[in-house]
């Protein structure tokens, strides 16, 4: 039940920015038609949404969110120019292979928002998960170490610190 | 003010993504190629939103620009992720100047 | 001989960066000196600066193509249409400020979340799975 009124909030707030008024006169009927569409969604799918509904209410989550955000634009802007620099160079420096990294993260969400900011993020990117063990296959452009805790500490921990405190 | 900083913006969103399809066609495999490509290509296109949206103010266009970048952002990894692993399950070999590849080694390992 | 080898093939690859990188500084100067104005009516704002804007998204576009059309393997194939599907995202974007017509934007979200459903299926099969699995 929790899961679903997290979700109707969701696609509610979803939905008035999508029927953004530009002059305020139709705000009514976008709303009326927005309850009920979101409504519906949310009873007819609201329980596969999320596990733990909790986590939703716990407001120093957003916080450590906020603070994730601009370090993660940084990151992914420093990420392009190194491959932009690399793809420019006439002798093209790349010395690829795919390593393997440890991680401790066990949400679904948690390990689904480092993989995307593996991937979005200097010259890695992930493969595939192994779940169980708690084992990352990434992809790096430029293999400084071929070692599972070196990778590591350079690949995973920065964003690992952080994304524990939000998802888990 | 707000139309020249975004005009700024859609002209860096343009020159990531031409880099990111000029190295889609100069790498030499298909992960360094997705590597380039999906990093480039989804900065540069977040960038030309969000330049768009500083142009048209809070609009209906430019709120749909910004909701445009958090679908893309959400995706677009997810995407690449999906095409990496299925292309090393269908048995695309690295390129041959790849260093290593634990993934190859573990599977065989493990099945 | 084989040192003779290496060095012609480094040789081979700088005289192909120097004809690329001349072709495409001589692109960029045709497009900043001689733009195309046929795609708008030229009362709008913005219209020299955004049909050059426009020419540049083609560009890239049409590298994508050869990489479709030359691609050794399926996923080279797979990655260049989802890379052309966010380029057209991004074409969908620019259309909205000289035409002025805000639906553009409708299609680009559009746009965005089927060409990721397409990419996901195609990944999929790519993996010899059923897509219900």
């Amino acid at each position: 039940m929790k899961s679903k009124i997290v979700l109707f909030i969701l696609g509610l707030f979803v939905w008035l920015l999508l029927s953004w008024p530009a002059d305020g006169q139709d705000f009514f009927q976008h709303l009326l038609v927005g309850i009920l569409v979101a409504g519906f969604v949310a009873f007819m799918t609201g329980d596969m949404f999320t596990s733990r509904p909790k986590h939703f209410i716990q407001f120093r989550r957003y916080v450590w969110f906020f603070y994730y955000l601009p370090m993660f634009i940084w990151e992914c802007i420093k990420a392009n120019i190194d491959v932009i620099i690399r793809i420019i160079r006439p002798d093209l420096p790349i010395n690829p292979g795919i390593v393997k990294v440890k991680t401790s993260l066990k949400s679904d969400t948690g390990l689904t928002f480092l993989a995307n900011s593996i991937t979005l993020t200097p010259g890695t990117l992930s493969v595939d998960i192994d779940k169980e063990r708690g084992f990352l296959y990434v992809h790096w452009i430029d293999v400084k170490d071929k070692d599972v805790e070196r990778a590591t500490s350079i690949i995973v921990e920065r964003f690992e610190r952080i994304l524990r405190r939000i998802f888990e | 003010m707000n139309e020249t900083i975004g005009i700024i913006l859609i002209g860096i969103g343009l020159t990531f993504d031409f880099f990111g399809c000029l190295g889609l066609v100069r790498l030499p495999d298909v992960y360094n190629r997705l590597q380039a490509s999906t990093k480039c290509v989804t900065l540069g296109t977040c960038s030309i939103l969000f330049g768009v949206f500083l142009m048209l103010g809070p609009t209906a266009a430019g709120i749909k620009s910004l909701l445009c970048i958090i679908f893309l952002v959400l995706t677009a990894p997810v995407s690449a992720h999906a095409i990496a692993r299925g292309a090393h399950r269908s048995g695309v070999k690295l390129w041959k100047g790849s260093v290593v590849d634990r993934y190859a080694e573990d599977k065989e390992g493990g099945l | 001989m084989d040192m003779n080898k290496i060095k012609s093939s480094n040789r081979m690859k700088i005289v192909r960066w120097l004809i690329g990188m001349f072709v495409i500084l001589g692109v960029l100067a045709g497009i900043t000196f001689y733009p195309i104005k046929i795609l708008f009516h030229p009362d709008l704002p913005f219209v020299p600066l955004f049909s050059r804007c426009l020419i540049i998204l083609f560009l890239s576009a049409f590298l994508c193509l050869y990489r479709i059309l030359r691609g050794p393997t399926a996923p080279d194939r797979i990655v260049a249409i989802d890379i052309l599907g966010i380029l057209i995202v991004g074409f969908c974007a620019l259309m909205c400020i000289p035409t002025g017509r805000s639906w553009y934007i409708d299609i680009g979200i559009v746009w965005a979340l089927q060409s990721f459903i397409g990419t996901l299926a195609l990944a999929k099969y790519l993996e010899g799975r059923d897509l219900d699995e």
